[in-house]
């Protein structure tokens, strides 16, 4: 009985897990989906077809990922060095880069955004990628810290000295040593910095200034008054990279997945 | 030596630091710039307060969006607190990593797409009220409640409840798992009973953690601006939907009063934010 009980619920758990792609799928799929009927009866891939083929989605798509690329490798250009020394050394002011560091993954996209895009449009930055990325950056720069920083926290340094040793220079040694090492988070951090991007809303609008249009943007006026079936395909787009993600990286999500949380 | 250490320390920390501190402090300076009136756009260089006079104002609209952010921040916070408690300690109680994983799962999608698919759900001609009618309980969809875009933010709730509940779940699963000893089985031998350990037991142990977390949530919640936009009406606005209204308007003048608005959700994010920190540090 009280195993039945256990069933049922994680049941109903998972349940609740899958629902909102069942439901994309079912609006997305459908055709004549008339109010009274519980479930869809004629499906379709036309919705979809035409969704995808659209060209506006398709450039959305283009843009977000192109975005979401950059930001990736930069935060991570960025990030390595500095969790480096988070990671491995005790400094005096260790204190304050952490608080440094922290600060941006709290202040609200709003404030950075609406600041930003004042100064933006002075230096001719609004409206352009660059403008966008560089905003993009500043949500993700703090995840990819935190997790590259965790990695280097538990990293045996004698390696690199052993490497040393045997005479290997400075570049074999970072590469073939220390990055082979740092692996796991390392592609961690650089999928979740992509999704962070991919996913952001607000800073976009606020930087993009109408000129870069991602998918969150069209997903958001399609939702604020668009149909069902449009609405659903564009979600199914939408969540595709994180479903992917999510399903490849499940396993080391368990170190890291609550660092990343809310900004996503 | 150690000085040349704490040298090269800082050296690998420029690259990220100048970047946060250039964008960040340069964004919060203008936002500042702007707040006190300084427009340069139109060629208004003055500093004034009319800004954070009108917005402040008794009668202004600010005050009826910061109750109404408030109610939903709040609400939000402590429903997905207890309901995260309960899920937590019910799974610690069962071994294996699959329900974490299946937690981890919402991560998948984004607060923008999560509160999509509440309005499919939920809206009046949406999927569980043609479950309704279908059951005979309603004939006409304008008979389904109105569950979202409604004037109290219970779609705005439900849509933050599903994303915090499984983060606040992990947040109390990972202490509870990470303690070494039993100490549950220890209250047990001692004679406690079932609500004793929950009540003295386990639930000190998490506290901190939780509260901690909740407090993230919080400030998360109360400026974040999509799913308010999204799910909630035009009368009474989120505060972040606010600023942002003021800050779109085409009367250049209004957007000082959304710089206003939005430093104040700033601050007290941050106030928040560090009474967090505080509390995670005591954790530990």
């Amino acid at each position: 009985m009280k195993q039945g009980f256990t069933y049922l619920f994680r049941f109903l758990l998972y349940l609740i897990l899958i629902a909102p792609l069942l439901l994309f799928a079912a609006y997305a799929f459908s055709t004549r989906w008339f109010f009274p009927q519980p479930f869809p009866i004629e499906w379709t891939v036309g919705t979809f077809q035409r969704v995808v083929h659209d060209s506006q989605t398709l450039s959305s798509m283009v843009q977000g990922v192109g975005i979401a690329f950059l930001v990736s490798v930069l935060s991570l250009l960025l990030a390595l060095p500095a969790a480096r020394v988070l990671g491995l050394r005790k400094f005096r002011g260790r204190q304050l880069a952490w608080l440094l560091i922290f600060i941006p993954s709290i202040v609200p996209p709003l404030a950075v955004g609406m600041g930003l895009n004042i100064l933006f449009l002075r230096i001719g930055l609004a409206g352009t990628i660059t403008g966008v990325v560089l905003a993009h950056i500043i949500p993700t720069l703090p995840y990819t810290i935190f997790t590259l920083s965790s990695a280097f926290a538990r990293f045996d340094e004698n390696y690199e000295f052993q490497a040393l040793a045997l005479g290997a220079s400075p570049l074999q040694i970072f590469l073939k040593v220390t990055l082979r090492m740092i692996t796991p988070s390392l592609v961690v951090a650089a999928l979740f910095a992509f999704l962070i991007s991919w996913s952001q809303y607000l800073l976009t609008l606020l930087i993009g200034g109408g000129q870069i249009i991602t998918l969150p943007i069209l997903l958001f006026s399609a939702a604020s008054g668009g149909n069902p079936a449009t609405i659903a395909a564009l979600s199914l787009l939408f969540v595709a990279p994180p479903v992917l993600v999510l399903a490849f990286t499940a396993r080391s999500l368990n170190q890291h997945g609550n660092e990343i949380r809310e900004q996503y | 030596m150690r000085d040349k250490f704490i040298f090269s320390s800082w050296i690998s920390l420029a690259p990220a630091l100048t970047i946060i501190m250039v964008l960040l402090g340069a964004s919060l300076l203008y936002a500042g710039a702007e707040s006190l009136g300084y427009v340069s756009v139109i060629g208004q260089n003055e500093i004034s307060f009319d800004a954070y006079r009108a917005a402040l104002d008794l009668n202004s609209e600010f005050w009826v969006s910061l109750g109404f952010s408030l109610w939903v921040s709040i609400a939000s916070t402590l429903i997905s607190s207890a309901v995260a408690l309960a899920l937590a300690v019910w799974l610690s109680e069962r071994r294996g990593n699959t329900d974490t994983l299946a937690l981890n799962w919402n991560l998948a999608f984004p607060h923008l797409v999560w509160s999509v698919a509440l309005l499919l759900f939920l809206s009046q001609s949406g999927l569980f009220s043609r479950w309704a009618a279908s059951l005979g309980l309603i004939s006409t969809p304008a008979e389904f409640p109105v569950l979202v875009r409604d004037r109290f933010g219970i779609g705005i709730i439900l849509s933050y409840l599903g994303k915090e509940i499984p983060f606040l779940s992990i947040t109390i699963l990972s202490v509870l798992r990470s303690q070494a000893v039993g100490y549950d089985v220890v209250a047990e031998n001692l004679g406690a009973s079932r609500w004793q350990r929950l009540r003295y037991v386990t639930i000190p142990q998490v506290m901190p953690a939780l509260i901690a977390g909740a407090l993230l949530v919080f400030g998360f919640i109360f400026s974040s601006y999509e799913v308010p936009a999204l799910l909630g009406v035009g009368y009474p606005k989120a505060l972040p939907a606010l600023a942002l209204r003021f800050f779109l308007d085409p009367d250049l003048r209004a957007r000082s009063e959304g710089m206003v608005i939005s430093l104040i959700i700033t601050l007290i994010v941050l106030i928040v934010a560090v009474i967090s920190l505080r509390m995670g540090e005591r954790k530990e």
